[in-house]
């Protein structure tokens, strides 16, 4: 039987790495794919969690985190593309609109 | 001995498969090694028991979402994103601030106590199916977050609908 904190340990190195890429990247569709690896931790956590509570609520959770992921990447790319249409780069140093 | 020995596999798998993800320089390549990650995630479930969520995360995430970056990333062309370089200028301070992150979590974990177990045990579920028993709990108890999530979906496809579209000149 594989302890629980090794899952927990497996997750926080996933999340971990997803928060450095999110940090350094240039491109905003590696951006994107960090936060899905974030999410995706965040379910290796929950359904361990909940296999080894015997409960099944952490799964349904993680189920609920998978629809808003789907939503996330619907709306996220969307935005990468109107960016791409107006701008023509994929890359999160040249927006600088806003910048005052 | 031989679950560790799978376990192990997966574990370093997926750690090597997403530090491959976020290292490459073409998306496309980074697209095609997170497809893999999913899978071994997908096993991972599978190990726990999870055999409804390891069929959600093929379809869902490795069906659905990995196609839309893949799209995106065509759409999206990269001639010359791959000849600069990857990272910011301050990687450093990302890299410190994710290895401090780690650090204090991993500390923090020593101290996780797992509350007392529920009733699902692995007879009731082997006896009722996974997938019945996580749909009874659904349908039930959780019908309002359900109903919540549709609309979340709902409104996400507008949303997209809404943003990517091109503006007619009028």
């Amino acid at each position: 039987m594989v302890p629980l904190s090794w899952y927990m340990l497996l997750s926080l190195a996933v999340f971990t790495i997803g928060v450095f890429g999110f940090l350094t990247r240039r491109n905003i569709i590696l951006m994107f794919m960090s936060i899905e690896l974030m999410l995706n931790a965040v379910n290796i956590n929950l359904i361990a969690i909940s296999h080894y509570m015997q409960d099944l609520r952490g799964q349904i959770l993680a189920l609920f985190i998978i629809a808003v992921a789907a939503a996330e990447a619907a709306i996220g790319l969307a935005i990468v593309i109107a960016l791409f249409r107006n701008k023509a780069t994929a890359h999160v140093d040249e927006v600088q609109e806003l910048k005052g | 001995m031989i679950l560790e020995l799978f376990f192990a596999y997966f574990a370093f798998a997926i750690i090597v498969l997403s530090i491959v993800v976020i290292t490459r320089r073409n998306p496309v390549h980074s697209v095609l090694w997170m497809l893999l990650l999913f899978f071994h995630i997908a096993s991972v479930y599978l190990f726990l028991n999870a055999e409804f969520m390891a069929a959600v995360q093929l379809i869902v995430y490795a069906g659905g979402i990995m196609v839309l970056f893949l799209f995106v990333v065509l759409l999206v062309h990269i001639k010359e994103e791959i000849k600069i370089s990857k990272f910011i200028g301050a990687w450093s301070a990302g890299f410190t601030f994710a290895a401090a992150l780690f650090v204090v979590v991993a500390l923090s974990l020593r101290s996780f106590v797992v509350a007392p177990p529920g009733k699902y045990t692995i007879e009731l579920i082997q006896q009722e199916t996974h997938t019945k028993a996580l749909g009874k709990l659904l349908y039930t108890e959780f019908l309002f977050p359900f109903e919540i999530a549709a609309l979340i979906l709902t409104v996400a496809i507008v949303g997209a609908l809404v943003l990517a579209k091109r503006r007619l000149k009028s």
